[in-house]
């Protein structure tokens, strides 16, 4: 007897196939679901619309300001006079009788290098401008015009002339020319200014010159002046990441001592009233359900833009986290160990602090500790809406769109405090819970 | 009896000195709380106790209008519900794609399953960076390059949630048998299909379990990255906020969709996890 020639294997086989089938279906409708919502989030958030107004200007402009800065040498036509300023800010002007490595004074002529052969001159007879493998540009800028010559040929695409404006824009840097003005850009790598300001004695000084200075009782005020260094204004930058963490630890530790006793009342073997149980229970879902967004809105109104309206934000969000979480952990407790100390006599006080607290120990500080690590990147989102910390900087220095270097450094300084956070926290719980 | 008494004086002093420990870390404790709260109250714009006193004026406002315009407020609910669908929008799309690529780098980063043993540290470091970077850093920056709007949120989450998700489904493979995979790869079959074939199956619960936590978590993250010009019910609420007394039945409206949003999917993400763990062991047993 073969199996194909029994009817009820024959049957049997059928059916398994069938079920294979349907099962194969099953699964392949996940993914194909899947495929059908993305390509429905695709149209309705317009991803095709978007990459067309997408700005790669925004992007480079961010990227090369990353790792470089601009040195602006202007000239005014009229009075001859030319200034040197770092991103052509004031606070980035360089004093009187100084000028950067890469200009060379000569009398009236100020001779800018913009390296690669690039030489930029500014003579009381006009601009010019040497450019490798293109030639001489000059200009004589004034009353009538900005009076530009070019070599022969057709003007190429980086170039922008008309009667009162000429722009050139080379890999070496960047010339402008008005009727009033002139002005260089020269590109240089790193972070301009970052130890200390032009006006600061200490500007330039190599580190072993620092330290012999430092040495010899100048270390105050060589700190002070990077400290209160006008351009990246160190000092405020470190209470921004100061009042970060405060908010986060704040927020976490405080939630955590107002739900320690409330989770006894959500608990069921402690609470044998469910009414007590239910209510509470419900206190904590409202808590965390309004989320901290709306609790930042809320409480920004009462107390103001600052750290302290965050870390209440974080709060009373994570009082609601914390009493779910901690409410279910002693539910879990073993009831053994609480009647094992009973059984000597132990008053109800006792009971707890001997038989529940070193069980549940464990379990709520590792919780408290990842929702502190958690809560330090949720502080610099909250610092944004509410006004404090490092999150406030880092929108400033987006809405300026000017200085993205500072927005680098904000982004380096936030993912590193993160970081620092995370294994500070992990080291702690190891420790705490481990050890001894 | 000698031996005793040492043996009692060495625990008394050493519960000594634990509680010295103790009460030292406690006072360090309580100062470090109460000069957080100081340094934290200086530097608020409004005192704490000050504020104390006001924290219902602003709920005050905004309930009594939502309730002396209570007639129109589900018609504003309604107006705002694009905006809602659009938050919700962001947070399961970036928990798909975190899902996606959690999954990918979770099992290049496991023991037994990679597949460049070597370079395990390195994913497992890729991943750490991506959970460390907050959002709204990424938020901010593609708002910049692409404009407001959901996408660069959805990026932004998404981004954060792969380093989340990966670590998670990491610590779920290495609980994962490893005999399906040896058993398909000695019939030939190629990395990625011993992944989906012999491990999927196995730790699909689980990873379905911390993705709709995950979920939960997004639509929080993508209402507050509305906030700062992302889109969605966030951007709704700040402009709601902007316009002020005489339009806060807006501000509660959306304050309404947002709780009621938050509540449904975390009642409903806990009954799926619990039915995605408990309800197979009773499967099982059954």
């Amino acid at each position: 007897m073969t199996l194909a020639a029994d009817p009820a294997a024959l049957d049997l086989r059928t059916q398994a196939t069938a079920l294979m089938r349907r099962k194969r279906i099953g699964s392949m409708m996940l993914p194909v679901g899947v495929l059908v919502y993305l390509v429905y989030a695709l149209i309705s958030f317009d991803v095709l619309g978007l990459l067309g107004r997408a700005s790669t200007e925004n992007a480079a402009t961010l990227l090369s300001d990353t790792w470089s800065y601009k040195t602006h040498v202007t000239r005014d036509n009229r009075s001859g006079a030319v200034s040197y300023a770092v991103e052509g800010e004031r606070k980035g002007e360089y004093p009187e009788g100084m000028h950067p490595d890469f200009v060379t004074e000569d009398g009236e002529t100020t001779i800018t290098d913009l390296g690669d052969g690039h030489i930029v001159t500014f003579s009381p007879d006009g601009v010019s401008y040497d450019i490798p493998g293109y030639g001489l540009v000059t200009a004589n800028p004034g009353r009538s015009g900005v009076q530009a010559t070019f070599p022969e040929g057709d003007l190429p695409d980086w170039i922008n002339a008309s009667g009162n404006r000429v722009a050139i824009t080379t890999d070496a840097g960047r010339l402008t020319i008005t009727r009033n003005r002139s002005e260089v850009f020269h590109y240089s790598a790193g972070w301009e200014l970052f130890f200390f300001t032009l006006d600061s004695p200490y500007h330039g000084m190599g580190v072993a010159d620092l330290a012999s200075r430092a040495m010899g009782g100048e270390t105050s005020q060589i700190f002070d002046d990077f400290w209160n260094n006008t351009m990246w204004r160190h000092g405020d930058v470190a209470w921004a990441l100061v009042e970060t963490v405060l908010m986060a630890f704040l927020g976490t530790f405080g939630a955590a001592i107002v739900a320690l006793p409330l989770a006894f009342l959500a608990a069921r073997n402690f609470t044998p009233l469910k009414v007590v149980r239910f209510g509470f229970r419900r206190v904590f879902d409202f808590l965390r359900g309004t989320d901290a967004l709306i609790w930042t809105v809320v409480l920004s109104r009462a107390f103001g833009p600052g750290p302290l309206t965050g870390a209440l934000a974080i709060l009373l969000t994570d009082t609601g986290s914390f009493g779910k979480m901690f409410s279910e952990a002693l539910e879990n407790t073993d009831g053994k160990q609480i009647e094992g100390i009973a059984s000597t006599g132990a008053k109800p006080v006792q009971r707890y602090r001997f038989g529940v607290i070193p069980q549940v120990t464990p379990v709520f500080l590792s919780q408290i500790l990842y929702f502190f690590e958690s809560n330090t990147r949720s502080a610099t989102i909250i610092g944004a809406i509410t006004g404090g910390g490092i999150g406030l900087l880092l929108t400033q220095a987006m809405i300026t769109q000017k200085d993205w270097e500072e927005v680098s450094y904000y982004i380096i300084l936030v993912i590193a405090l993160v970081f620092a956070m995370d294994s500070f926290s992990g080291w702690l719980r190891r420790k705490l819970i481990k050890g001894d | 009896m000698p031996d005793i008494e040492i043996i009692h004086d060495r625990y008394m002093e050493h519960t000594r000195r634990k509680r010295l420990y103790g009460g030292m870390l406690l006072a360090v404790f309580v100062a470090l709380m109460a000069g957080g709260f100081m340094t934290a109250d200086a530097r608020n714009a409004g005192g704490f106790w000050d504020g104390l006193g006001a924290i219902f004026d602003f709920p005050a406002g905004v309930i009594s209008e939502a309730v002396e315009k209570a007639h129109t407020l589900p018609a504003t609910m309604l107006e705002y519900l694009p905006a809602l669908v659009e938050t919700v929008n962001i947070a399961a799309v970036a928990t798909l794609i975190g899902a996606g690529g959690g999954i990918v780098l979770s099992m290049l980063a496991t023991r037994g399953l990679a597949r460049w043993p070597r370079a395990i540290p390195l994913f497992r470091r890729i991943m750490d960076v991506m959970r460390a970077v907050p959002e709204i850093v990424i938020a901010l920056v593609l708002i910049f390059v692409l404009g407001g709007g959901p996408v660069p949120a959805m990026i932004a989450i998404a981004f954060h949630t792969i380093g989340a998700l990966g670590k998670l489904f990491s610590e779920v493979n290495e609980n994962a048998s490893l005999k399906p995979v040896e058993g398909l790869e000695s019939v030939g079959a190629r990395w990625a299909q011993r992944m989906v074939l012999g491990v999927m199956p196995q730790v699909a619960p689980n990873y379905l379990s911390y993705a709709l936590l995950r979920f939960e978590i997004n639509i929080r993250a993508s209402a507050i990255l509305g906030f700062v010009g992302a889109g969605g019910i966030g951007y709704e609420l700040k402009n709601a906020i902007a316009w002020g007394i005489g339009r806060y039945d807006q501000a509660a409206a959306i304050f309404i969709l947002l709780f009621l949003t938050i509540v449904v999917v975390d009642q409903l993400s806990s009954h799926l996890r619990d039915l995605l763990t408990h309800g197979r062991k009773k499967e099982m047993l059954a």
